[in-house]
């Protein structure tokens, strides 16, 4: 088995309207910073996954960013398996 | 008959309704743990409002994986009646019992306040109680309980009369004022207000009541 890492990043659908990354934009401002036109705050969820090749990991990652760390009535999904850095014998 | 409430870790008002059911309304009650699925013997489910599993990840998201959960969908296949109050009502979204989404309030504060809601829809047995187009004042307590569902959906709900309950002044910015709605098949009502807490005379308000009436009915 290898370990599999991906950077799972779960963002509110664009059409969602954002209550705290507008609070977040308005506290920009009071911060000073001029300029910040938009600011959509979302999760970003490490998981680290055994998986017997990748197809297989990216297949499990897939159900999990689907079916419980978003809610795709609202929310969009990307998530990157580039690092496997992480590997232990079979 | 009696009534069946579901309780999960960090569900909190699960003895309100028990008190509203049972010590007001004298239906026989009990409480279920999440992690039964065993729902023989009863005939109507309560998922109470509180913060089930803290309300990690999404409101409701971790709750609808519980065991129970999948003895409760059977239980609506067949016909039983469930009522989703405020983290109920997310619990059952997330489930896909109801459609639509609870999100964080409009205006980001946690609301509690008693509110001013319209009964929009008879078609159901959970109002038929009420003439139609009946006021009536329940509280709300919630920081995510803005209603969502896209513009397909929403036309999908009103073709259906599925929109049980309207906010007079909308609080929280939900979609066309919803404050409740029910599933097609009528057996399955989600609301943010809490009708648990306006059956106590004692509490000044009893409009709450015929709600919790129904669920034997």
């Amino acid at each position: 088995m290898t370990i599999f890492r991906a950077n799972i990043t779960v963002n509110l659908r664009p059409s969602v309207l954002d209550p705290a990354g507008e609070a977040s934009k308005e506290a920009a401002l009071r911060l000073g910073i001029q300029g910040v036109n938009k600011i959509r705050i979302g999760k970003s969820i490490l998981v680290e996954i055994e998986a017997t090749n990748k197809e297989e990991a990216i297949q499990n990652i897939e159900m999990l960013s689907d079916r419980l760390l978003s809610n795709p009535v609202i929310e969009n999904w990307t998530f990157d398996l580039n690092n496997i850095d992480l590997q232990q014998g079979a | 008959m009696s009534v069946g409430i579901l309780v999960f870790p960090g569900s909190n008002c699960d003895r309100d309704v028990r008190w509203a059911t049972e010590g007001c309304l004298g239906i026989p009650t009990k409480f279920i743990w999440h992690e039964s699925t065993d729902l023989s013997g009863i005939d109507a489910i309560v998922l109470p409002g509180g913060f089930s599993y803290g309300d990690y990840l999404r409101c409701g998201a971790i709750a609808r994986f519980a065991p129970a959960l999948t003895s409760l969908i059977k239980f609506v296949n067949d016909g039983g009646k469930v009522l989703g109050i405020c983290n109920g009502f997310q619990i059952l979204t997330e489930l896909g019992l109801l459609p639509g989404v609870l999100i964080r309030n409009k205006q980001l504060n946690f609301i509690c306040k008693n509110i001013d809601l319209c009964i929009e829809s008879q078609r159901t047995n959970w109002f038929s109680e009420y003439q139609a187009q009946t006021n009536i004042k329940l509280p709300i307590a919630h920081g995510e309980g803005c209603f969502y569902c896209d513009d397909d959906t929403l036309k999908e709900i009103q073709d259906n009369d599925s929109i049980a309950l309207r906010y007079h002044s909308n609080p929280n910015g939900s979609t066309f004022d919803i404050a409740g709605i029910t599933n097609k098949k009528g057996n399955v009502l989600g609301m943010m207000p809490h009708p648990e807490r306006a059956c106590d005379a004692d509490l000044g308000n009893l409009d709450g009541r015929k709600i919790l009436e129904s669920l034997i009915s």
